[in-house]
């Protein structure tokens, strides 16, 4: 292709011009793509919050309200369920497993979460990662605390250090309602980073909630004199009431709406289960506007690179008079002409789409461990989506349409200079 | 090979109407046959190779090109044609810039097929190269043309003119960059590729220093009745 390799040479010969055109396209290229890639990582980290739970269960009140405080512990429960109904449906023949939730508490802002074994056994997050302890082990007496990994690096802590927990949520300034000063735990082990909101909660077996209400009544704290001291609380000697919510796992995905059905039906207490999947899509929704924005400021900066590459060709134009006029006089047609400039905007068009994608992937690899540290956003190195390589598609071809505009002027040029350009 | 390289008859041009630059009776140029074309500024040189070579179409009259009716040809048709059969030598700046020297010279072949074609079987190059050695610049075929003296870059360009032997060549001015031994140098060169290729040279100047060498010296300003002095040059 002698028009196309004529393209090349005359691109390589401005070597600053085309160097910086292909770098602004290039930039714009990896912008897009890069936006794209956090949009869909946004997204999986989102979707990831929680997995392989099929169903969350609590009291009765808005779904968004549940996933709200279950999965992202955000927001307070209305009400809170028994643990009679808990048991009956753990222990539901249909039933893998369930993990227990009591909310209520906080320390320094972090909440409290209560719940047993089975959520260091059983929770899951993108997919299929479990949770391990990158200290310490998990709590096994009434008193032990396992620190989230934002919770142990924001206030300092390691394992043995005190706690005192505070009843009700309190401001990270720490003024909670009522500090349960009388009863510390003792921190039993840090877990790892997972970049999902497990990293920014305390917790303690649901024995522990219950021990450090142990004593007070309506709601009230004992009053200076009759609290039941810490020791002389065991495992035995608390007795579970009630939890705030449970993730339940059914053995077979297929028994999960009949299971959602029979506890939406549940005659004894008013329970609602909700499907996460199907929440977290509808949460996403609602907060999803801002990568559509997102999306709009990209094109725009495309649209700049475009029109930047547009300049550099139309104001190449008047100095390549000559040029055109040889090209003329051995031959080369209207149509050859036209050609030439538009294969040049589209070399520079591929070469910028090339560079781009490479410096999207190149800063992806390197910086989706610093990414994943301080934004909890998982970005995953992947091959670009489907609708990245819409967008390049577009780009190319909008390339093509631009070099025209330079191309036509050129055609333009060529029929009033003839062999005799006017410099 | 009887038939005249050019035949012009009843040639009228304007840029602008009723202001004719050229209005030529009748012109004729034998196949061969080398012709020295000169005349003051303005008196419609460049504008006469433009129509010859099929670039300013808007004429009235007969132009027969090389057995072709310049005027019957459709923009493509002309383009190839010109491509094909002509070799067309500028003043200056002959080459393009980003191009080396031997590119510039098979540029003509590689957009033709035509007159690839031409090449008979040979590569191209080895058509560069011969071009090259016949007009002495073999040792700059991989040079850079921003390179090149003046001097040598004519020579260039004159390989490129000739290279696939067209059958017409179109020099406009192409020495008056150059000192009086290097022209006669050119000149030499020029011919003696153009002996061997039977081509026809149409050559423009207004140095009359080098008519001589000519075998027919043609005043425009007497064959063209157009005695407006035109600003087209």
């Amino acid at each position: 292709m002698v028009l196309l390799s004529l393209a090349y040479h005359s691109l390589k010969n401005r070597k600053l011009t085309t160097t910086l055109t292909v770098f602004s396209i290039a930039l714009s290229i990896a912008l897009l793509i890069g936006v794209e890639n956090v949009r869909v990582g946004a997204r999986q980290s989102f979707e990831g919050t929680i997995s392989q739970t099929d169903l969350i269960v609590g009291a009765r009140g808005g779904s968004l309200q549940l996933l709200l405080y279950s999965v992202f512990r955000i927001g307070q429960a209305t009400n809170n369920i028994t643990y009679e109904s808990y048991l009956k449906f753990k222990n539901h023949q249909a039933v893998e497993w369930a993990i227990p939730y009591s909310l209520g508490d906080s320390h320094r802002g972090f909440r409290v979460v209560g719940t047993d074994e089975n959520f260091y056994k059983h929770l899951r997050y993108r997919r299929d990662r479990s949770l391990s302890f990158a200290s310490g082990h998990e709590p096994r007496g009434v008193f032990d605390v396992a620190l989230g990994a934002d919770v142990a690096r924001a206030l300092n802590y390691k394992t043995g250090d005190k706690v005192v927990i505070t009843h009700g949520v309190a401001s990270a300034a720490g003024r909670g309602i009522q500090d349960h000063n009388d009863k510390p735990f003792t921190v039993c082990g840090v877990l790892n980073k997972t970049s999902t909101p497990v990293d920014r909660s305390l917790y303690i077996q649901l024995e522990g909630i219950s021990a450090v209400h142990i004593d007070w009544a309506d709601g009230a704290p004992p009053m200076p004199g009759e609290e039941v001291p810490a020791e002389k609380i065991t495992k035995d000697t608390v007795k579970i009431d009630q939890i705030t919510s449970f993730l339940l796992r059914n053995k077979r995905r297929i028994d999960t709406l009949r299971v959602q059905r029979e506890i939406n039906t549940f005659t004894e207490e008013p329970l609602q289960a909700i499907l996460p999947g199907v929440t977290l899509q509808e949460l996403w929704r609602t907060i999803g506007y801002a990568e559509d924005a997102l999306t709009v400021v990209t094109f725009f900066v495309i649209v700049v690179g475009l029109l930047g590459m547009l300049v550099s060709l139309y104001t190449s134009l008047n100095e390549r008079r000559r040029e055109m006029a040889i090209l003329r006089a051995i031959g080369a047609g209207p149509g050859k002409i036209i050609s030439l400039l538009v294969f040049e905007s589209f070399l520079l068009t591929v070469a910028g789409c090339v560079l781009g994608v490479g410096l999207i992937y190149g800063a992806s690899f390197l910086f989706q461990p610093i990414v994943e540290e301080h934004f909890g956003l998982y970005i995953p190195v992947q091959a670009p989506t489907p609708t990245g390589l819409i967008y390049l598609g577009a780009v190319l071809a909008a390339s093509l349409l631009i070099g025209f505009i330079p191309a036509w002027k050129a055609y333009r040029n060529t029929l009033s200079d003839g062999l005799t350009p006017k410099l | 090979m009887t038939e005249p390289a050019v035949v012009c008859e009843n040639l009228r041009f304007a840029y602008v109407k009723d202001r004719p630059v050229l209005d030529i009776e009748r012109l004729e140029i034998a196949r061969g046959e080398k012709v020295f074309l000169f005349g003051p500024s303005g008196s419609g040189k460049t504008t006469l190779l433009g129509i010859l070579s099929g670039v300013l179409t808007q004429f009235e009259g007969k132009v027969n090109v090389l057995g072709r009716e310049i005027a019957k040809l459709s923009g493509s048709e002309r383009d190839a044609f010109r491509g094909a059969h002509l070799g067309y030598i500028f003043q200056l700046f002959n080459l393009i810039p980003y191009l080396t020297v031997v590119e510039n010279i098979t540029l003509p072949c590689r957009l033709h097929a035509e007159r690839r074609g031409a090449l008979g079987g040979v590569s191209l190059e080895d058509a560069a190269k011969a071009a090259a050695a016949k007009l002495g610049i073999s040792h700059l075929l991989a040079q850079k043309v921003t390179n090149l003296s003046v001097g040598q870059q004519q020579r260039v360009a004159a390989a490129r003119a000739l290279v696939g032997a067209p059958e017409l060549i179109i020099a406009d001015e192409p020495t008056s960059s150059l000192d009086y031994d290097h022209r006669e140098k050119f000149l030499e060169l020029l011919f003696d590729s153009c002996k061997e290729a039977k081509a026809t040279i149409l050559f423009v100047s207004h140095d009359r220093s080098l008519m001589h060498l000519f075998d027919r010296q043609l005043d425009l300003a007497v064959i063209n009745r157009a005695q407006t002095v035109a600003t087209a040059e």
